[in-house]
């Protein structure tokens, strides 16, 4: 069953085609890849998805609901979380206190409740906190809690930024090249790591270009180049269609 | 009577009103990366609304406890001021998120000389007199005089500023704003608001902005349509000297600059055998503002020079 579903997505800027009727499907309880060349438009359907940018046409419908035009905040609502290629955690905060800001939309206090500290503030509050080290222990670093976001080291930032968007509590998570920077052991937990998540009923969309760890982790891939969807498949097929390998290398295959 | 202790409790008075302000200023600044030069005339209103109200009360019900009066002043002056900076942000600064950062910095300005006008018009231009409805009595503190008023001033904005603090660093709302002032992409990617978390900032700035009217009405018994001009300079000059965007630094640096004028206004005559007397007193907050941003722009408790885009 289709959990969200692109249908000729078109987003340019200025006279650059950054996206040219993309459609794709990513299901539910499924790992996505999202591979292509540097430039191809990845991140640029991500921001579309997200709702950072308006696609110039095209429709998004996730959980059978129509989602373009609607703000980011809106968006996270609606259940899509996501991480960053180059990390945006909120860096003078506490780890804590990054999750906690996870959790904001999905808890009911009000501005007004959290002035005057009202009782459900305070008992929300406490959820919170709860929730939150539970978060922080579900990826692992819950003994970091209370070091300053800036403080961690590089791979435990990349793991709060998965626990902050899971604490958006989302029904597609989406990674945009989380192995970036890793060595092979840290790959291999973030690996274990997205396995999990989607045996916990999240999907997930994952753009990287660790080609090894897409081919072992995606149920199907997407390839784009030039803003163009140029294949979709299991990996073990992707992997040896030649338009793939054209847009790799760059030029005829011998 | 000592001279220095009583300069160092007015500085403090003094100071604790320019903080109050300050953080106004710097909450806005630290979200935005906005100079609100509305807020001092946010100030202004705070103090003619509650002056309007006492009046009122006190021709009407001239019996009425003095306690009750002020709180329903307050929340009056409140409650206007709240409205007034949630319109001014909605109708004049967000149409303009997006424009170079001089346009809404323009718009301030003009903002400011309109609420002046308006006030101007509403109240005339002539000095207003705040009526006495406290007794007020003197106690002697370290060698110095300290009236109730002056207790009254520094209780409350010790109060409202440690309340701020609290509830910027310890709730739901204070996180998100924090969260907002870091990035408002990714605040907003995260589930959050942004354009009501920045509208809840611009109001709880001018609630303390509203007190703060009522304060230093309270203070010197007089009230005016330019009174917040100078005030919000000044209080501008402290959350610059703090650190702008630093909540702990607007305290500071408004202690810190009512200190320095008041002692300053003290010494001045004796230091220049005369021929400076003490209302030379506004000169020192601007000479603060210019060395602060020679030798160090980021003020006393900024460390990070605005990153943002």
């Amino acid at each position: 069953m289709s959990l969200l579903e692109l249908v000729k997505i078109n987003k340019n800027f200025g006279g650059v085609q950054a996206l040219d009727d993309v459609s794709l499907t990513i299901n539910k309880g499924e790992i996505y890849g999202l591979i292509g060349p540097n430039g191809a438009g990845k991140t640029t359907l991500f921001n579309v998805i997200t709702g950072v940018y308006l696609p110039n046409n095209g429709g998004i419908s996730f959980d059978q609901q129509s989602i373009v035009g609607r703000k980011p905040y809106q968006v996270a609502l609606a259940g899509i979380a996501r991480t960053f290629q180059n990390i945006r955690l909120f860096q003078n905060m506490t780890v804590m206190e990054n999750v906690m800001v996870g959790m904001h939309a999905n808890t009911s206090t009000g501005s007004f409740g959290a002035i005057f500290s009202t009782k459900s503030a305070r008992h929300e509050e406490k959820m919170i906190r709860e929730q939150s080290a539970k978060w922080l222990s579900y990826v692992g670093i819950l003994t970091e809690a209370n070091n300053l976001a800036r403080n961690l080291s590089y791979g435990d930032q990349r793991r709060l930024e998965i626990a902050r968007a899971l604490a958006t509590k989302p029904k597609l998570l989406a990674l945009d090249e989380p192995a970036a920077g890793m060595n092979a052991t840290e790959t291999e937990e973030l690996k274990l790591l997205i396995q999990r998540i989607r045996n916990d009923g999240i999907s997930i969309l994952l753009i990287e270009h660790d080609v090894k760890l897409i081919m072992n982790l995606c149920d199907r891939v997407a390839v784009l180049d030039f803003g163009q969807k140029i294949a979709e498949d299991v990996p073990q097929r992707v992997r040896t269609d030649p338009k793939v390998i054209q847009a790799y290398i760059g030029g005829e295959l011998p | 009577m000592d001279i220095f202790a009583q300069q160092v409790l007015n500085g403090l008075v003094l100071g604790s009103v320019y903080a109050l302000v300050a953080l106004g200023y710097t909450m806005v600044y630290g979200i935005l990366g906005l100079i609100n030069f509305a807020h001092g005339e946010v100030v202004m209103i705070g103090a003619m609304i509650a002056l309007a109200v006492v009046s009122a009360l006190l021709s009407v019900f001239p019996e009425m406890s003095p306690f009750l009066m002020i709180a329903l002043a307050g929340t009056a002056a409140i409650l206007v001021c709240m409205s007034l900076a949630f319109f001014i942000e909605r109708l004049a600064y967000r149409p303009l998120r997006n424009a170079p950062r001089l346009a809404p910095l323009i718009t301030a300005i003009g903002i400011s000389i309109l609420l002046q006008n308006i006030a101007m018009i509403i109240w005339g231009r002539k000095y207003k007199t705040v009526p006495q409805i406290f007794p007020t009595e003197t106690f002697e503190l370290f060698g110095a005089n300290i009236t109730s008023v002056q207790i009254f001033i520094i209780t409350v904005s010790a109060l409202l500023m440690a309340g701020l603090l609290v509830i910027v660093h310890f709730t739901k709302l204070g996180r998100a704003m924090r969260a907002t002032s870091e990035s408002q992409r990714v605040a907003g990617l995260m589930g959050i608001n942004v354009n009501k978390i920045i509208s809840v900032t611009f109001m709880i700035g001018a609630g303390l902005a509203a007190v703060a009217g009522i304060l230093i009405a309270g203070n010197y018994s007089v009230a005016h349509y330019s009174m917040g001009f100078m005030l919000g300079l000044k209080a501008f000059t402290a959350a610059v000297l703090g650190g702008i965007g630093n909540l702990g630094g607007a305290v500071l640096g408004g202690l810190l600059l009512g200190l320095i004028e008041s002692i300053g206004a003290g010494y001045i005559g004796d230091l220049t055998g005369g021929f400076l007397g003490s209302h030379y007193q506004d000169v020192f907050a601007f000479v603060v503002l210019i060395v602060v941003l020679v030798f160090r722009p980021t003020g006393i408790m900024g460390e990070r020079v605005s990153e943002r885009a």
